[in-house]
């Protein structure tokens, strides 16, 4: 059985996040990035069901530019087998990632396709979604356990209030949540042998997908300033700025 | 052409978060004079359905009741949702509200219509043009949509709940079918005494600093009881075990704004800071002046947690 992961290119979750003083969006110059965190989980996972012998290949892919190449090059030094880049300068909304995610299904097969729920730049969490809807297949999102046996997957899932189980044949997507694992780190030795790995590709124009933006972003601002307010010097004083002054007890 | 909100639900009745969206809609209508219509997927959901009828500014309630759809499941409901969107009523907007529920089913719904969804809305500046916040709330766009259907999540504490006192029609539709795609095994649901983070007056948060489970609970359990407050937690606290997951509060948690939130022992990570921003008033108790929390806080109290809280559960006596 194949896996598919699919891996973003995202601002590291440290860095401080500055919104461009004309408005158009935020400051991506000289910042440090990184490969999405719950991605990081999404490939650990698969790489334990390759390790425990239910997977067989485990392939990255990534779209944007061509500094994407440097993510899947961190998702094979962890120990993906290979990787697939789908290369353009365009911007790339989660419906085009999904219909590009659609067309490498198509060629590749695989039995999962593991996202990450949410990239931390768009905060969208609807990619891994749209991909299970444009394929027609079952889908367990917000995964905290994953468990594939008979060509089926038994997933459990964080939900408001609590966590529910769900049960579905393969092919299937999911998504990992925070808790799904804890990614290990990619020792020297992987990294210096995941050069050598094989890496396709594609432009969106090869698989016939049209990436065109639905949603124009007319302005980004930073979001009203939260103001420190002050200490106060014991839990008396805070008693009584609570009740006289906030009036919130 | 009128707008739909999906209703979130146990079947026997709402739950709250449908009420902020129905406003997000009313937000739409109102600059396009559209009307209300409010979809309930469930099984022996007539209480559901009453619920959803007796919101003020709902025209109609369409309701599906069938077996398949009594887990509110995403396959099935997005599949009955992308029907309505695309038969003879035709929808403009199509909204839910950003909880899991919404989350989970509603990115189906859009792409099955070939349209984008727009996530997390916080404000509608006309019917396609929206703000959201992005990067953890360190940013808001304002973006446009160019699609004919609008697909769009709502951030729940960013617009009030909606009245009651309507008496909209409620109109049975056929079901769709049953794509048989998942099966609910099971659902463990926490069970508490104390008011809903997303619907808390008062929020009492423990992070890492309460160093265990057994503190967590010791400690900020009296403190909650005198303040009726919900209970909430950072994601390393979460990991920790000290409390459930449904407790983290933060950009890939709940994201909560009461009128009064207390951290406790939380350092105030960006990820934290974008769960609890928008809370009227906040306090911090850390005993590290430099933490990044106090740059938020309205009141800071420097110090040792497991010496302070017991002081302020006694002094609320
Ligand atoms: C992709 C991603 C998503 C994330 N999402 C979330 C999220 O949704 N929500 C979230 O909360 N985090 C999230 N995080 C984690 C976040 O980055 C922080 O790691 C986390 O919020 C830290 O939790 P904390 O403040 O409890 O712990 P710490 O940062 O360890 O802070 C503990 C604090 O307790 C104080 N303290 C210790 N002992 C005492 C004492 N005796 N008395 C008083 N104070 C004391 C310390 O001074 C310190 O400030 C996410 C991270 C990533 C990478
Ligand atoms: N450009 C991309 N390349 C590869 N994977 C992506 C890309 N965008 C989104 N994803 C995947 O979809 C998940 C959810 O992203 P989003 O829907 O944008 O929040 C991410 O965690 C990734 O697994």
């Amino acid at each position: 059985m194949k896996i598919l992961v699919p891996v973003k290119r995202v601002i590291d979750y440290n860095v401080r996040v500055r919104v461009k003083a004309d408005g158009s969006g935020v400051d991506l110059a000289n910042v440090k990035m990184a490969m999405n965190p719950f991605d990081e989980i999404a490939v650990e996972e698969a790489l334990r069901l390759r390790e425990a012998g239910i997977a067989s290949e485990v392939v990255a892919l990534s779209a944007g530019t061509a500094a994407c190449q440097e993510t899947l090059r961190t998702a094979m030094a962890l120990g993906a087998d290979r990787a697939i880049l789908v290369e353009t300068e365009a911007e790339l909304q989660p419906l085009a990632v999904a219909r590009l995610l659609h067309a490498i299904v198509a060629r590749e097969a695989p039995q999962l396709v593991i996202l990450g729920k949410q990239a931390i730049d768009d905060d969208a969490n609807q990619t891994g979604q749209m991909l299970a809807a444009l394929l027609g297949w079952p889908q367990a999102t917000f995964a905290s356990k994953l468990l594939v046996a008979n060509g089926r997957a038994t997933v459990t899932r964080e939900i408001d209030g609590g966590v529910e189980t769900l049960e579905m044949p393969l092919p299937a997507v999911v998504t990992t949540d925070l808790r799904l694992n804890e990614p290990r780190y990619a020792t020297l030795p992987n990294i210096m042998k995941a050069k050598k790995k094989p890496l396709e590709v594609f432009k969106p124009a090869d698989l016939a997908v049209d990436v065109a933006p639905r949603l124009q972003t007319l302005g980004v601002a930073e979001p009203p300033p939260r103001h420190a307010g002050i200490r106060v010097a014991d839990v008396a004083e805070l008693v009584a700025k609570l009740k006289n002054e906030a009036k919130v007890i | 052409m009128p707008i739909l909100v999906i209703a979130e639900h146990d079947n026997a009745g709402l739950k709250a978060a449908t009420l902020p969206a129905v406003t997000a809609a009313a937000r739409i209508g109102a600059h396009s004079g559209a009307e209300i219509h409010v979809l309930v997927a469930g099984s022996a959901c007539t209480g559901a359905a009453q619920a959803a009828a007796a919101i003020a500014g709902v025209a109609k309630v369409l309701v599906a009741d069938a077996p398949h759809y009594a887990e509110q499941t995403a396959e099935n409901e997005a599949a009955l949702a992308v029907q309505l969107a695309q038969g003879d009523g035709a929808y403009t907007h199509i909204l839910a509200a950003a909880t899991t529920h919404g989350r989970n089913m509603l990115p189906r719904v859009a792409a099955l219509c070939d349209v984008a969804q727009i996530s997390d809305i916080v404000a509608v500046e006309s019917p396609d043009i929206f703000v959201r916040p992005i990067y953890a709330g360190n940013a808001l766009a304002t973006v446009k949509s160019t699609d004919v259907l609008k697909v769009i999540t709502v951030r729940t504490t960013a617009f009030d709940a909606a009245g009651q006192g309507g008496a909209a029609a409620v109109e049975a539709i056929a079901p769709g079918p049953d794509l048989g795609l998942s099966r609910l095994v099971g659902r463990e649901l926490t069970v508490s005494a104390r008011p809903e983070l997303a619907a808390a007056r008062v929020i009492v948060a423990g992070g890492r600093g309460l160093a265990s489970s057994e503190n967590y609970h010791r400690l900020l359990e009296p403190l909650a009881d005198r303040l009726g407050a919900a209970l909430g937690a950072s994601r390393a606290a979460v990991d920790a075990g000290f409390v459930p997951n449904d407790c983290q509060v933060g950009q890939t948690g709940k994201i909560v704004a009461p009128q009064l939130y207390i951290a406790i022992g939380i350092s105030g990570a960006i990820q934290h800071l974008a769960g609890m921003r928008d809370s009227q008033v906040i306090v911090a108790i850390n005993r590290d002046a430099e933490a990044p929390i106090f740059q938020v806080a309205d009141y800071g109290l420097v110090g040792d947690l497991f010496k302070l809280v017991p002081e302020l559960t006694e002094a609320l006596g």
